[in-house]
């Protein structure tokens, strides 16, 4: 490009109010983008990393989650005694026989009623589940009535603070722990005794399996193993997967629905960087029949107000970005249809999400530009030096 | 006066019309002569005579409709745009007369704008351009942008950027149109003092009998046709 850059940057800079509405309007469009991705990629970052890789879930063939799942003793003793499962430092099967129930908690702030869900584990619960720690108080003990919040749950509902008392499955429990999953689904779930749990609630069966792999490599061999077995009806999902496939529904709720709006505005970004760009190529048009005369070529006018257009796109958005920044802050909550349970998780910024909010941005001023630099750039030069 | 010289500037039975709605609005019907290297001509005639035109033809800004127009020996009615834009680049120094400098850019960056279409470094660029603000009497207002000088002092700068390069041909449309007697008096000065000391030859469209005068040779157009004074 033979044009001088500081020609187009300070002919932004003179119209800077104009420059600077037009960006802001992109910068919105941007937001909106930037928003939609940090707010999946957060989503699936925390039912990624609610699982471990060398754990597999066992559920009933056919439930989709462990809600809706149901695996009796005698199977529950079959899958256990798998020979792929890891050995702890006591001689004990890693497994933790779970139960999963939903109840009714009352929101701290609303008072509104909100599903939360309700883990039975072993008292070996916490040693397959690295990522959990009990942050204050204690573990629950086994036989008692007893229950540990995960810190969003303690934060968020009434009486599952330190301390504080549930009534669920006509029993009262003590919430004796908080517990810290390192920002995973977990840390929106209560956990108790599962013998007690299964107590209160009168359940039979267990919900689901979870067991630790001593080599996470044989995977498919146990999988393949339980699920053709003939007296099991069952489905093994490595634990990252089973979690990941979870939040599939609500991320693509929310790609949809994100990248609709995006869409749309984006329509109305362009239009109003086009709307700018006609009439920088309007005020300017001497200017750009003399510079054909001096020998700039078609080419040059076109790269320059194309660059013209971009940089406007840029500056949308780098502002865009900056604002969707700030939504890292934040953490929000929504139901997860495929769980039915309460689940929190925050925006997330990564690079990558940095980088395509702002190809978005660039191809919005390009899209922008390219009308109006067209006709900057085949305007007859004698048509336009009349202009002055 | 007129020594004998090659014709810098050679025009035979050239025709222009332009079309407005489907009329064709004939503009030049069959201009023919010459312009030697180191001449200063005014081509002079009423308004909508087609002056403009002409010396747009010759500038290569526009296209004639049929006869022959070489300049430099070169055929520009056969150059495609982009080695129109190139031929120019080199060939053509511009003095309009609203000074057309961009309004963005210094004093010093309007002069350079040509050289940036030439391979030169930059350093050489800059030595280019103080040289011919200094011979405009231009060199303490470098950094000031147009809307910080006077109309002479603006067509002063334009001046020194038709020259940059070191154009075959300076053209200019009413380079005084556009400013009072003294401001006029010393661009017509520069002008003449450019075809005198540096040997260039300057097409020059005026209204102005006194700016004419100044010149070698004086053409006027009437009617789509030229008369040699
Ligand atoms: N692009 C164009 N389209 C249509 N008609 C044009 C165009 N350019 C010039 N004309 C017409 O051609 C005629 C000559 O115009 P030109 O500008 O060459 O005159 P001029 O002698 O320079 O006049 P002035 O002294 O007023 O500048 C005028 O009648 C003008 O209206
Ligand atoms: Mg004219």
């Amino acid at each position: 490009m033979k044009i001088p850059l500081s020609y187009t940057l300070r002919n932004l800079w003179m119209r800077r109010l104009t420059t600077l509405l037009t960006a802001g309007g992109m910068a919105l469009v941007v937001f909106v983008f930037a928003t939609v991705l940090m707010l999946e990629e957060g989503l699936r970052k925390t039912l990624v990393e609610t699982g471990s890789y060398d754990n597999v879930v066992v559920i009933r063939r056919s439930a989709q989650t462990e809600v809706q799942s149901a695996i009796d003793r005698p199977q529950a003793a079959l899958i256990e005694s798998q020979p792929e499962v890891a050995v702890g430092a006591d001689g004990e099967r890693m497994v933790s026989k779970e139960t999963v129930v939903l109840v009714n908690l009352n929101k701290r702030d609303s008072g509104k009623p909100t599903n939360v869900m309700v883990r039975g584990v072993a008292p070996r619960g916490l040693t397959l589940r690295p990522q959990a720690k009990i942050i204050a108080g204690r573990m629950f003990s086994p036989g008692a009535s007893e229950i540990v919040a995960g810190r969003n749950a303690a934060e968020r509902f009434k009486g599952a603070g330190i301390g504080e008392t549930l009534w669920f499955g006509q029993r009262e429990w003590r919430v004796v722990g908080t517990f810290d999953a390192g920002k995973s689904g977990f840390d929106s779930e209560i956990w108790g005794d599962s013998d007690q749990l299964m107590q209160a609630f009168r359940r039979p069966v267990y919900s689901a399996l979870l067991i630790k792999l001593d080599d996470p490599a044989s995977f498919n061999a146990v999988k393949a193993r339980l699920e053709s077995d003939q007296r099991l009806t069952v489905e093994a999902k490595r634990e990252t997967m089973f979690y990941a496939d979870q939040s599939e529904m609500l991320a693509g709720f929310i790609r949809y629905l994100g990248l609709t709006l995006s869409i749309i505005f984006s329509v109305g970004a362009v239009i109003g960087a086009m709307i700018t760009m006609y009439a920088s190529v309007a005020s300017r048009t001497a200017e750009i029949g003399t510079l054909r005369a001096l020998g700039f070529r078609q080419g040059s006018v076109m790269a320059a107000f194309m660059f013209e257009a971009i940089l406007l796109g840029f500056v949308g958005g780098c502002g865009g970005l900056f604002l969707a920044s700030f939504m890292q802050f934040f953490t929000i909550s929504t139901m997860n249809w495929q769980s039915f349970s309460e689940l929190a998780f925050s925006f997330s910024l990564t690079p990558g999400i940095a980088a395509k909010t702002l190809a978005f941005a660039l191809v919005m001023g390009l899209v922008g530009g390219f009308l109006p630099a067209m006709q900057a750039a085949r305007l007859p030069i004698i048509d336009a030096l009349r202009a002055a | 006066m007129n020594q004998i010289a090659q014709p810098v500037v050679e025009i035979r039975n050239l025709a222009k019309s332009y079309r407005r709605g489907d009329q064709i609005v004939p503009v030049l019907t069959n201009i023919t002569f010459d312009i030697a290297a180191g001449d200063y001509v005014a081509l002079m005639g009423p308004s909508g005579s087609g002056k403009s035109t002409l010396l747009n033809l010759i500038a290569g800004i526009d296209k004639p409709d049929s006869g022959i127009l070489r300049v430099g020996g070169i055929d520009i009615t056969a150059l495609g745009e982009a080695e129109l834009a190139n031929w120019r680049s080199r060939n053509v120094g511009f003095i309009f007369q609203f000074y057309n400098l961009m309004p963005v850019l210094t004093a010093f960056e309007n002069v350079e704008l040509p050289l940036l279409l030439t391979d030169l470094p930059a350093r050489e660029r800059a030595d280019h351009v103080n040289a011919a603000l200094s011979m405009v009497g231009l060199s303490d207002r470098m950094e000031h942008f147009p809307s910080e000088l006077s109309g002479g002092q603006q067509q002063r700068v334009a001046i020194a950027r038709a020259i940059i390069t070191d154009p075959t041909i300076l053209v200019a449309d009413e380079p005084t149109g556009d400013l009072d007697r003294v401001a006029a008096e010393d661009v017509l000065k520069m002008l003449d003092q450019l075809n005198r000391e540096l040997g260039k030859t300057i097409i020059m469209v005026t209204h102005d009998p006194h700016s004419a005068a100044k010149a070698r040779t004086v053409q006027h157009l009437d009617k789509g046709e030229l008369r040699q004074a």
